[in-house]
């Protein structure tokens, strides 16, 4: 091979690195064991999904992978420098704290005017940039705290249900808009949850969690699968079915913020 | 109104105002971080270091920080186990520190009521010196708060996203929990060991009405404890009455009349 051959096989194997994987991870608390030798990866442009029951380890393994719990054993194996954009799942919108969005932006990283209202136009909320935190509705927080992440320009998104205490409607615009980042800015999204029928469409690949990978794969393969099926019951399998179909055809909604 | 020209009183209010800029801040954190118990638990363990300064002969001022530092770090080490819960905890902490506190002071000295000041605060009992000790400290104490500020925000606001986000958030809790045991230490004089939560979390809790940003209720929270030392001292020294309780009800008055005010988000 010439010089050339390697150069491309090098940029190749950049574009394919993972942005971050998982080798055999086990985390126990106490004797109980959480996670089962869990091995995920998530790529540039791709959108991972994580669901499974209550109780499943969903949030261990997103605390675990954000190093914000300790692994038992195994490892994970994260792209050098990767610059991670979180949104947790519980935000308890603290009252006692009085805090503006534009503060609430701008807590650990410093931002320009300019910078924050281009994050806050991404998730259209930028009409709420002095808004106060206390005052937003479910949605137009996940938003706020969406545009945060972005702020960092991250290569990873991690999203804890994303969508808890929103509306359906609200939710469907939210999907849409996850899913409109990724095209736009190109990063990997891992996303967990456990509303099953919304979060399929959009995703690349569906990782089933119970302790353990019950099952992974596009979302058309997953929801065959016997595992996910004994998981969910038949009828999660059918609901998701009705709903992939359905959105494949939904051309028409745009986002309004 | 001679009494209020009376450089015993002039020094209580010194040292009232310096405790005063730092109950603010502190207050405020207290109250984000919902800590409230926490301070209650230093406290006592200050009485129970003053009862060991007695015993040893050691000064007491000293005694209550260190005792109180010893608790705090003795707290965050048991907080990463899960077999008993936090505040269960600090209630076996706290008053288990309060009845040996009350035991070894109450035997150092044959009876604890010779000890009042300790526990209720004394205008009468504060010195020069005393005046001194609070405001180096406050200077200290308020350069930490500044240094720690956004961090400490960060972490009161969403811990785990702090953390992820980056900031050292064992470090910067141990060193606010440092901050207080030393904050518990410098007011015992002034408003007694007993009442030291109410002037750091009332007052607070007072601001959070007025104050749209977390400066600015920093900032409420100081100077309405600032009223709330200059009312109670003179309370004090005018009826008589005993200097830690008349500055807390003073904070509460100030706190009832902030209800009248509507909430601000």
């Amino acid at each position: 091979m010439n010089w050339r051959a390697h150069v491309a096989i090098a940029v190749m194997f950049k574009i394919i690195e993972p942005l971050i994987t998982t080798q055999k991870l086990v985390l126990n608390f106490g004797n109980r064991k959480i996670l089962d030798n869990v091995n995920i990866a998530v790529r540039e442009r791709e959108i991972v999904t994580v669901i499974g029951p209550n109780g499943a380890g969903k949030s261990t393994l997103v605390r675990v992978l954000l190093g914000l719990e300790r692994e038992t054993s195994g490892s994970i194996t994260r792209r050098d420098g990767l610059r991670v954009g979180y949104v947790p799942q519980r935000f308890p919108v603290t009252a006692n704290v009085p805090l503006s969005v534009r503060r609430l932006l701008t807590l650990t990283y410093h931002a320009s005017n300019a910078e924050l209202h281009q994050a806050l136009a991404e998730t259209g909320i930028e009409h709420l940039v002095d808004a106060r935190v206390a005052e937003l509705s479910g949605g137009e927080l996940q938003r706020a705290l969406l545009a945060r992440a972005l702020l960092r320009k991250p290569e990873l998104l991690v999203l804890d249900e994303p969508v808890q205490a929103v509306d359906f409607n609200g939710e469907l615009k939210l999907y849409e808009l996850i899913s409109g980042i990724r095209k736009s800015r190109g990063c990997g999204i891992l996303m967990v949850s456990h509303d099953l029928h919304m979060v399929m469409a959009e995703s690349d690949r569906v990782i089933c969690l119970n302790g353990h990978i019950c099952c992974e794969g596009r979302p058309a393969a997953v929801q065959k699968d016997p595992e996910f099926i004994k998981l969910f019951g038949p009828s999660a399998a059918r609901m998701i079915a009705a709903y992939t179909h359905h959105h494949d055809h939904d051309h028409e909604s745009h986002e309004h913020g | 109104m001679n009494i209020l020209r009376e450089p015993f009183f002039l020094r209580a209010l010194m040292a009232g105002l310096g405790i005063a800029c730092i109950a603010g801040p502190i207050g405020c954190f207290i109250v984000w971080r919902r800590m409230a118990y926490f301070g209650e638990t230093l406290a006592h363990a200050g009485l129970l270091g003053v009862g060991f300064g007695l015993l040893f002969h050691i000064n007491i001022t000293l005694g209550a920080v260190v005792s109180a530092v010893l608790l705090a770090l003795l707290l965050l080490a048991m907080k990463r186990q899960r077999q008993i819960a936090v505040d269960t905890l600090l209630g076996i902490l706290s008053h288990t520190a309060l009845a040996l506190g009350l035991i070894t002071v109450g035997l150092v000295t044959g009876a604890v009521t010779g000890h009042l000041d300790i526990l209720f605060g004394d205008v009468l009992t504060v010195s020069t010196r005393d005046v001194v000790t609070v405001w180096i400290g406050v200077g200290i104490v308020l350069a930490v708060i500044v240094y720690l500020w956004r961090d400490l925000i960060a972490i009161s606001v969403h811990e785990d996203l702090a953390r992820a986000e980056g900031v050292n958030v064992p470090w910067v809790e141990l060193v606010f929990m440092l901050v207080m045991a030393a904050m518990t230490a410098f007011a015992m004089k002034i408003v007694g060991l007993l009442l030291i939560t109410a002037l750091t979390v009332i007052p607070a809790a007072a601001a959070r009405r007025v104050a749209n940003s977390p400066e600015s209720m920093a900032i409420w929270s100081s100077v309405f404890a600032a009223v709330a030392v200059v009312a109670g001292l003179m309370m004090s020294a005018l009826w008589g009455t005993i200097a830690g309780p008349s500055v807390v009800l003073s904070a509460s008055s100030i706190f009832v009349l902030t209800l009248i005010i509507p909430q601000r988000s």
